[in-house]
């Protein structure tokens, strides 16, 4: 596409402060919010990332339909505070409605009218293995998504857009199975202890000394929940005295990590590198807030791809603050871990870092290599630490053998010492599928969030009433989309995200584009109008969070 | 042929004003509150417009007819 022609160009672009440097004015074009940052030698190819405006009548018709979802909202809680109407969520009880009401809040008042009505595009029950075709149980409702009834009936073959099986390793046949099959003959299947006390199998071992020669690190260790990694590891990491600073779209595993800790959290903005540095040197000059003490610690938690806007941390830099301002970064690669990079090893690995760099690498098995569980790597001190005082490690039932011999012999084919090159064909494919998949939807001219290599694509809806309707004209045609409403996003960004995979053919990638192409047409949903804004040549303030045309 | 295709048009606009609106999403009774609500506003707004606006404007043209004639006047006695 362009991107030669960009690179090119930008190359030729005067430094600013920090290092950063701006692309030329004459590449871009007006109303595309788009960064591409060429570092001094901090990024090693181009970094392309682009969050489209919303235009502002797809804007105004959003609160349109909001306000009068929200009218007949209020409309059906009346009647059925006064009877008209049988009342069919949950309410308190008669003795109860004294006390501090539960259900007068605006999530549940979102829940009752405005989630019933679409409830029907999630919780599909499927009944198959969720490779890139899946099978699904097929339900009605008659009373308005109140409640399902299955008709008996199996949609068959629906092309998968909404499964993290990132390198396919989602199968039900092939040498995982088998793997894990004689492991489940030898071992069983629970392991009915923890970590601590009975539950330490030699598998366990394996796996935890091969988690740690693919990540580069000098030792991990596994866990059985890729949520209870994150949430009871930082606080055994962090307490109080210490600051954690933290995106601002990072996951609910990470933010109720943070909480627990008891340490300090600050937000600074998504991605956003003069956020951060703005963040941190505060920190360094003031120190805790009323005893002026330096903080104990200083951990920055960012994600490798956050799943929501398909957008990846940009590493280099945050690594170059973290050395410049002697803090800690703790990276959450769920999904970044096998889906990056030329063979699969992250985020650390796609921009060329050193992996001793990172202090803390987490991920999940959960994604890449169709399994469960999550991993935590770093230096053996840390490590043999987190093995002791580690909630998890301490508290936690340890993983079943089956699924540590899925992970041990996928991780193994991806780095290819099974004597094959399937996990590198598969990688390689991944990287195919997410280019050529991203591409065409933006040729269509579809609003698409995120990285150019993020295999997360989100593609904006926005209207509230497009989101069941994208949904369900998407399983007519045989395809399973996940949607994605408030309050996972901000209630006027809905999105639709597809999530794609190794196992996706070309054929199958064709179909699915042909028939959003479809839907596409028939529900309005192709905002774009491929404006872009150059890159302002003014330093970061608090007021200037986008770029916005002058 | 154009018929059919003005038709399949129509029930285009009308499937976009159900989205927009979302009126999709509600049920059959409340789509007949709303659409009744909409169709009355419409009408009056209609009615009062196709009422009031000749009118207006017919009082309009002639405030500024007056207005332009009375300079006439005043021009023509100046010069002499």
């Amino acid at each position: 596409m362009e991107r030669p022609d960009r690179a090119a160009a930008a190359l030729g672009a005067r430094p600013r402060a920090n290092g950063c440097s701006s692309a030329a004015h004459g590449t871009l074009r007006n109303g595309y919010i788009n960064h591409i940052v060429h570092n001094g030698g901090l990024y090693k190819r181009p970094f392309n990332e682009a969050f489209e405006e919303t235009p502002m009548l797809v804007a105004v018709l959003t609160y349109v339909g909001y306000g009068v979802l929200t009218l007949f909202g209020y409309l059906r809680d009346f009647m059925r505070q006064w009877k008209i109407e049988k009342c069919q969520n949950a309410t308190e009880r008669e003795e109860q409605k004294d006390f501090v009401p539960l259900y007068q809040d605006f999530e549940n008042f979102y829940n009752r009218n405005l989630y019933m009505r679409i409830r029907d595009s999630w919780n599909r029950p499927i009944c198959s293995v969720p490779g890139a075709k899946v099978d699904m149980m097929e339900r009605v409702s008659h009373d308005y998504n109140w409640t399902f009834t299955y008709t008996g009936r199996v949609i068959k073959d629906i092309i998968n857009m909404g499964s993290y099986n990132y390198l396919g390793f989602a199968q039900n046949a092939g040498t995982c199975q088998e793997a894990a099959d004689k492991v489940l003959s030898q071992y069983g299947a629970g392991v009915c202890s923890t970590r601590q006390e009975m539950g330490n199998l030699d598998k366990h071992e394996e796996l935890e000394k091969l988690v740690a020669r693919f990540l580069g690190v000098e030792s991990a260790m596994a866990y059985g929940m890729g949520f209870a990694t994150n949430s009871m590891n930082i606080p055994a990491l962090v307490g109080k005295g210490c600051l954690i600073l933290s995106d601002e779209l990072n996951h609910a595993s990470l933010v109720l990590g943070a909480r627990l800790s008891g340490a300090t959290i600050r937000i600074f903005k998504h991605n956003n590198m003069q956020s951060l540095e703005k963040l941190l040197k505060d920190a360094i000059v003031h120190g805790q807030p009323r005893t002026r003490r330096p903080w104990k610690k200083i951990l920055i938690l960012v994600e490798g791809i956050y799943s929501m806007e398909g957008s990846i941390v940009r590493l280099p830099e945050v690594i170059a603050l973290k050395k410049k301002y002697k803090s800690y970064l703790y990276l959450d690669e769920a999904h970044s871990i096998g889906a990056l990079g030329p063979s699969g090893r992250g985020v650390v690995e796609y921009f060329g870092l050193n992996p001793e760099d990172v202090d803390v690498m987490m991920g999940t098995f959960t994604k890449s290599f169709g399994a469960a569980g999550g991993y935590i790597g770093g230096k053996k001190e840390l490590i043999d630490y987190l093995r002791t005082s580690s909630h998890s490690a301490v508290y936690a039932t340890s993983m079943s053998p089956p699924v540590v011999e899925q992970i041990i012999t996928s991780m193994k084919c991806i780095m290819g010492e099974d004597g094959t090159t399937v996990g590198k064909a598969r990688v390689q494919q991944l990287a195919e599928n997410t280019r050529y998949f991203r591409r065409r939807l933006k040729e269509m001219g579809f609003i698409i969030y995120g990285n150019e290599d993020s295999p997360v694509v989100p593609l904006m809806l926005y209207m509230p009433a497009k989101i069941g309707a994208f949904g369900r004209e998407m399983l007519k045609r045989n395809i399973g989309v996940v949607v994605v409403g408030f309050p996972a996003t901000p209630i006027v960004e809905s999105r639709a995200r597809f999530c794609l995979s190794a196992a996706h053919t070309k054929e199958m990638l064709d179909t699915a584009l042909k028939e959003i192409n479809e839907v596409g047409d028939l529900l309005q949903l192709k905002y774009s109008r491929h404006r872009l804004v150059p890159l302002l040549d003014r330093p970061f303030d608090e007021t200037t969070y986008e770029e916005t045309e002058d | 042929m154009d018929v059919k295709s003005m038709k399949n048009y129509l029930y285009w606009l009308y499937c976009q004003f159900e989205l927009i609106t979302c009126s999709y999403l509600m049920e059959p009774w409340e789509k007949l509150l709303f659409y009744t609500f909409n169709i009355t506003m419409l009408v009056t707004v209609l009615y009062t417009a196709y009422i009031f606006v000749p009118v207006h404007i017919s009082m309009a043209f002639q405030f500024f007819l007056h207005l332009f004639g009375n300079q006439q006047e005043n021009t023509v006695s100046v010069v002499k």
